[in-house]
């Protein structure tokens, strides 16, 4: 999968300036609700390593104006996502697994960094050859169809399936053989899919669990009962008995209260109202604020193209495209998701 | 008046029963396994305080410092080896686990130590006597002091469970391991962790039952386990009040068996048994063990 280089839309680096420039135009605060999202990576630097303790300072000031003003920026993203030609500096050509010219984030390590990886569920081959890169302060979007193997790469990644070939590097360490609980403890934070509550306890309860192991940072379970206001006064009511929105925002403070560095969400929005999946996602500015860096998958691709400041795009386990959300067009998208045809332009890859 | 008797005997060797019971319905209620070896690791603990005491000639009713604690580990070894690798397979490898366990454990005290009955301080006056109430109400110490040590028990780990720490992770492991992987709990270590009470429990039953009755290797299956099972399934699987209950009910039903006639004493449990299966599967009490 990382040959294909040269035909994939390469430097992510500098989009963000890209994207600043592109939907600056129709409407201004829509820059600053960006660059909240996305300029955290560019702080830290070469100080990736640490980065959960420094990312908060920057993005404060920009992530209140990207909450306010982010529903009409995204969607406006997406829609000027197609026309994507005005990028001038990114090099197309550049290679996949070392620095694009040009980039900023390149100067940045990957906090993930996933190589190769290839699982089987029994026979089936769920994931073949899969790689991908998160920098700090990114919001990496998996989409795909169903079975396409996001959430086998989310739950690899999480440790709970062993890969059978590839490796995963988490903050420059090898963690492909390591134990679940013990990447959950390292920073992996991750909301499954389905929420998985613990159904016989309390919301308070279920987020306790959650801080059992928590690392040192911003959240704790009072930020959490700020970010979802309705929850407090609930907190002593068992998870079982919430509608479905409430439980999947109790399954992100359950992994939020544990302060990880990445957060992967899988595929919040299945079985929730439209209404409440925007909700939802209307959430993340303020959770990446924070300093998180977010690895999501998602079924529902304008809600991933919405939020994302990198996409992937799954198919039968392999990757049919890859690149920043203003670089793709619908078209591509749609040949990557689907699989109808051979893919053509950048962003393509022999199937 | 003699019934009244009954109800009362049939209520305190109700708390033995629980005894039995409770750390039957933790395992199964926390790493859904059933124990087949339940019984004759009471035995054991029996064994262990047969031992104690002719060595350290410590008082019978002291022995459990030493009993509890050896067992806590014997069940924390035994969950962390050989259960986690049945369970590691499927739910049905530990059924088979469990039984070959017990197997093994029957037929080595039969080799190690011997076919004959034990019993624990026979000559203890805490354990021989007791008191009256009117004419008819006789009630001894023992019986009384087992009841006690089985609410207290009872009451305790349900404390444990729905307010400590390891109480909170046992029952959200219980619910859902792999969300609680994801929350960096071991769920293994917990599995342990529940193990080790459930065997401590296992220990108090071993010894209170060598003080109320005897015992040889063959009454680990034979008796403590059957008792356990029915009282589980009487109160409800993985409910610890519900264990209480079911224990109090098998006893009742046990004490007015042998009532109507000697001979059925256990008979009338087990129709009590039977009935409790047939029209309220899910147990008198059918909650979770949890709060």
């Amino acid at each position: 999968m990382s040959e294909q280089g040269p035909s994939e839309p390469k430097g992510r680096g500098d989009a963000w300036t890209e994207e600043r420039g592109t939907s600056d135009t129709p409407r201004a605060p829509k820059g600053a609700a960006r660059s909240g999202l996305s300029d955290t990576p560019r702080e830290p630097k070469g100080a990736a390593p640490s980065g959960l303790s420094d990312t908060p300072r920057e993005p404060k000031g920009a992530a209140p104006s990207g909450l306010t003003s982010d529903e009409g920026a995204r969607r406006e993203d997406g829609a000027s996502r197609a026309p994507g030609g005005e990028r001038e500096d990114t090099a197309p050509g550049g290679e996949r697994e070392d620095t694009a010219p040009g980039g900023e984030r390149e100067d940045t390590a990957p906090i993930l960094e996933v190589r190769e990886l290839t699982v089987h569920h029994g026979q089936l081959q769920a994931l073949d050859h899969v790689s991908l890169r998160v920098f700090p302060g990114e919001v990496y979007a998996i989409i795909g169809a169903n079975g396409a193997g996001k959430s086998t790469l989310l739950r690899t990644i999480a440790g709970l399936h062993q890969p059978t070939e590839g490796s995963i590097r988490y903050d420059g360490q090898d963690v492909t053989r390591v134990r679940p609980e013990r990447r959950a403890i390292s920073g992996i934070g991750m909301v499954p899919e389905g929420r998985r509550l613990f159904g016989s306890l309390t919301v308070e309860e279920n987020l306790q669990v959650g801080a059992t192991y928590a690392r040192k940072g911003p959240w704790t379970i009072e930020r959490v009962y700020e970010l979802f206001s309705w929850m407090k006064d609930r907190r002593a009511q068992r998870t079982e008995q919430l509608s479905g929105g409430e439980q999947q925002s109790v399954a992100i403070g359950r992994a939020l209260v544990a302060n990880p560095r990445v957060l992967l969400l899988d595929e919040l929005s299945l079985g929730l109202a439209p209404v409440v999946v925007q909700r939802i996602y209307g959430m993340l500015p303020e959770i990446l604020a924070t300093g998180l860096t977010v690895l999501l998958v998602e079924q529902d691709v304008s809600q991933a193209l919405r939020v994302a400041s990198h996409l992937q795009c799954l198919l039968e386990g392999r990757t049919t495209l890859e690149g920043k959300p203003s670089e793709v067009t619908p078209e591509q998208v749609e040949v990557a998701y689907f699989g109808l045809r051979t893919p053509v332009g950048e962003g393509s890859e022999e199937p | 008046m003699v019934w009244v008797n009954d109800i009362i005997q049939g209520i305190l060797v109700g708390g033995l029963y629980a005894l039995f019971a409770c750390g039957l319905s933790l395992m199964f209620g926390v790493m859904k396994v059933i124990n087949l070896a339940h019984g004759d690791l009471a035995i054991i603990g029996g064994y262990i305080a047969v031992g104690v005491i002719a060595v350290t000639h410590i008082p019978v009713l002291w022995s459990f410092v030493i009993v509890v604690p050896l067992m806590a580990v014997l069940g924390y070894v035994l969950q962390r080896s050989v259960i986690q690798a049945a369970l590691d397979r499927s739910i049905l490898t530990t059924l088979l686990v469990t039984f070959g366990l017990s197997v093994v454990i029957e037929n080595a005290l039969l080799e190690f130590v011997n076919a004959n009955s034990h019993s624990l301080g026979v000559n203890d006056a805490i354990i021989t006597s007791s008191f009256s109430i009117g004419s008819q109400i006789s009630i001894a110490y023992l019986l009384l002091l087992i009841f006690v040590v089985a609410v207290v028990v009872l009451t305790g780990l349900q404390y444990f469970l729905s307010r400590s720490r390891y109480g909170r992770m046992i029952r959200a492991v219980a619910d859902d391991r792999e969300a609680a992987q994801l929350s960096g709990i071991d769920y293994r270590h917990v599995f342990g962790i529940a193990a080790a009470i459930a065997f401590a429990t296992v220990a108090l039953a071993g010894i209170a039952y060598g003080m109320y009755s005897q015992f040889s290797p063959t009454t680990g299956t034979d008796t403590i386990l059957l008792f356990a099972f029915a009282a589980v399934v009487i109160g409800g699987l993985g409910s610890l009040w519900g264990t209480l209950l079911g224990g109090v009910v098998l006893g009742v039903s046990q004490a007015i068996g042998a009532q109507i006639s000697g001979s059925d004493e256990f008979l009338a449990g087990y129709i009590v048994f039977l009935a409790v299966l047939v029209l309220r599967p899910q147990g008198l009490i059918a909650r979770k063990a949890t709060s």
